[in-house]
């Protein structure tokens, strides 16, 4: 992330409640993780020691240091989605996308060697009528069955 | 133009009534992020598209959720002088059909789901009209005669991006009689007697929390609006914060006046981008129309509300750990007291409620403290949404009076198992909760019956299990989730779930013996009374609850092996 667009989001909160979770929430946003570049940027600027940034990018869930892939889905691993399944639906993702289910610092994130998806695992985002459910870069999609999953991957470009 | 005085409000309320009842076809696509992701914004722009296209008069508008899930994505259809219809299960391709008819005064007999004739907003009433004979009246389908509608007296029926509508169905009235005409010590005695009680899951008496925060020295406070809302299994107040914003907003205006507080914070989850769009657009609009800001209602009052954005950490939902995170701190807990009553956000005295508990309060100061005490149970007043999912028929969220039995929900509402299958129990209260048996199905849901039979309020998650649901999975995969969520600080909590999570493999491989079920009970018991804060110390509900009430699903596991 350039500066100046650093700036201007750093610009939008001028009141110190809620301030640096929203700026770090703003960065993951837009760059889909957290560059330790930008991290190092935004230590300086709000004048936070960057070990306590980094204690907050590793500590909350929503942030991530690592890139994603072009594609990034996150299953739901929420109760509704759990009893109707949710375990099922990742496995069948890793099984066509070839990834495993090692977590790293108790995080699951993967992603397929040509950079196409990456995988994620959410506590639950409340889209619970829909068990289960999964999102790809935003779009939810709900009432995942593994028999389903092959073709919500081709809509993003995977083959089979 | 800025709101100042009882004409103003008048002037705009007849501007919002205009827009609901237009006086040409008018309709309402369900757009909260359910609705939305099967199909709900494809159909409203093909809609949009059409009218425009054909320059139709008929007025097009997003509108929050009615709650029965299920059937998404629904539409409202308003004739003008006959009953409102819904729609259910409406796809892209219905739009041109249902466009045509309702401007020949007819809706599509095939995707019929009921009809509103009036509606009670309770701080005003819509009469709609009659007609449509043969369409079953709102009141006749079982997912919702069962209902009482406070909080959601308007999701689905108005636009939650425009604050007119709310105001035109009586919205920030009650914020105007508050500032105007009332004591703010009145107020505070209004909702203590109202005996409204904390959502988030505890009950503490909300008006008592205000007055306390009220009486704590010092000149900066803070009001604060807990949104983070971490169990999963739980959207109520998402779905509320998507559809009728502004009735969270009105709520803590009044409080931040009865308080004497100047600035409000809503900590909300990141996860939850459509009502963080929507609560902006809110507070914008409030913003432009003086009822946030300076001298709000020309009374010399000045408020204005920020939103804070939490980070998914479950742990924010206790007040130390929340206040922390909007500092901008990793969120975890310290020893209470102080609480944040005397030491809250930046050290300040802070007033912290749920979601749903501020959208009670304008009815409580509408209709008045007799009026809302006679909903519910005793010292259980008030109704409470509900998200009622997992495995049952019909799936979606459900407001009741406190005090409805787990089975008037679960089978009235509900219609029981989902594909014909038997519930087998039904879990309350999130990672802090419990599992309720269907013996013990008629257990009244309120603060104490639930905590009687050994799992909480919570926030409003019921997740409804069958016989295809192994009850050890469920005890595994919620200590799986307090042990992931655990920030650490306290021994039994990090280390003490991480044990009953190896335990609990080690009896779902088939390993585990009897000498396993004792040490799992004593890590339970141990994490329960010595760790820190709530998350470590409810934590082993789930095991608890299941070791209790199906204590043969874990001997099958054990004696299989033996």
């Amino acid at each position: 992330m350039d500066e100046k667009t650093l700036d201007g989001i750093i610009e939008k909160y001028p009141y110190p409640a809620g301030r640096t979770l929203g700026i770090l929430r703003e960065i993951q946003l837009q760059e889909r993780h957290i560059p330790m570049d930008t991290l190092k940027l935004v230590s300086v600027k709000l004048e936070v020691p960057l070990s306590e940034l980094f204690a907050l990018v590793t500590f909350y869930s929503f942030f991530s240091l690592k890139p994603v892939g072009e594609h990034l889905i996150t299953v739901c691993m929420g109760t509704p989605c759990h009893v109707k399944g949710a375990e099922k639906i990742l496995e069948t993702l890793q099984g066509h996308l070839g990834l495993s289910g090692d977590t790293q610092d108790g995080k699951y994130l993967q992603t397929t060697p040509d950079n196409l998806f990456t995988v994620e695992i959410a506590r639950c985002f409340g889209a619970c009528s829909m068990a289960p459910v999964l999102h790809v870069d935003g779009d939810l999609h709900g009432y995942v069955t593994p028999e389903r999953i092959p073709d919500i991957l081709e809509i993003y470009g995977w083959k089979r | 133009m800025r709101i100042q005085t009882s004409e103003d409000l008048d002037s705009i309320r007849k501007r919002g009534l205009q827009k609901i009842q237009p006086g040409r076809p008018r309709i309402g696509v369900g757009t909260s992020s359910c609705g939305i992701a099967v199909g709900g914004i494809a159909l409203y722009n093909r809609m949009h598209k059409i009218i425009q296209m054909k320059n139709l008069d008929i007025s097009l508008v997003k509108t929050g959720c009615i709650g029965f899930c299920k059937e998404e994505p629904i539409v409202s259809v308003n004739i003008p002088g006959k009953a409102l219809v819904l729609l259910r299960k409406v796809q892209e391709d219905d739009a041109e059909r249902i466009i045509s008819l309702a401007l020949e005064g007819d809706v599509p007999s095939d995707l019929v789901l009921c009809k509103i004739s009036d509606w009670d907003h309770i701080t005003g009433n819509l009469v709609y009209g009659n007609g449509f004979d043969t369409i079953p009246e709102y009141g006749e389908i079982p997912f919702f005669a069962h209902q009482k509608k406070v909080i959601l007296r308007d999701s689905g029926l108005i636009n939650p991006e425009d604050i007119d509508e709310y105001i035109g169905i009586g919205g920030y009235s009650a914020a105007y009689q508050a500032l105007t005409s009332m004591e703010p010590d009145t107020i505070i005695d209004e909702v203590k007697k109202s005996g409204l009680r904390g959502r988030g899951g505890a009950g503490f008496p909300a008006g008592l929390k205000w007055e306390i925060t009220k009486k704590a020295p010092g000149e900066e406070k803070y009001i604060v609006c807990n949104a983070d809302e971490g169990d999963p299994g739980a959207y109520m107040n998402r779905n509320e914060m998507e559809s009728d914003p502004h009735m969270l907003l009105e709520g803590m205006l009044i409080g931040a006046f009865a308080m004497g507080v100047h600035e409000g914070l809503i900590y909300i989850r990141a996860e939850y981008p459509l009502a963080i769009e929507r609560l902006m657009l809110a507070l914008d609009q409030a913003r432009t129309y003086g009822l946030l800001g300076k001298n709000i209602f020309n009374t010399g009052f000045d408020c204005d509300i920020r939103i804070a954005t939490g980070a998914g950490a479950f742990v924010c939902g206790e007040s130390t750990a929340l206040a922390a995170s909007i500092e901008g701190k990793t969120g975890r807990p310290r020893l209470r007291p102080p609480r944040l009553t005397e030491k809250g956000v930046f050290g300040k005295p802070t007033d912290l409620n749920n979601v749903e508990t501020w959208c009670n309060v304008p009815v409580i100061i509408a209709k008045g403290a007799l009026w809302y005490s006679s909903i519910g149970a005793k010292g259980n007043t008030g109704t409470k949404v509900f998200s009622l999912v997992g495995k049952v028929d019909n799936i979606g969220m459900v407001e009741v009076p406190l005090g409805t039995s787990l089975h008037s929900i679960i089978y009235d509402i509900g219609n029981g198992g989902a594909q014909g299958k038997e519930v087998k129990a039904v879990q309350t209260g999130g990672p802090s909760g419990g599992c309720i048996p269907v013996r013990l199905f008629d257990t009244p849901v309120d603060f104490e019956s639930l905590n009687q039979v050994g799992t909480m309020m919570g926030s409003g998650g019921l997740v409804v299990m069958d016989e295809d649901t192994n009850m050890v999975d469920i005890a595994r995969y919620f200590i799986n989730f307090a042990s992931g969520e655990s920030c650490g600080k306290c021994v039994p909590c990090r280390e003490g779930l991480k044990h009953m999570l190896l335990i609990l493999n080690r009896i779902i491989a088939g390993k585990g013996t009897r000498e396993d079920l004792d040490l799992l009970r004593e890590l339970a018991d141990t994490v329960q009374k010595t760790s820190l804060c709530g998350l470590g110390q409810t934590a082993p509900n789930p095991v608890l609850t299941t070791m209790q009430y199906f204590k043969e699903e874990y001997d099958a596991l054990i004696s299989s092996e033996a």
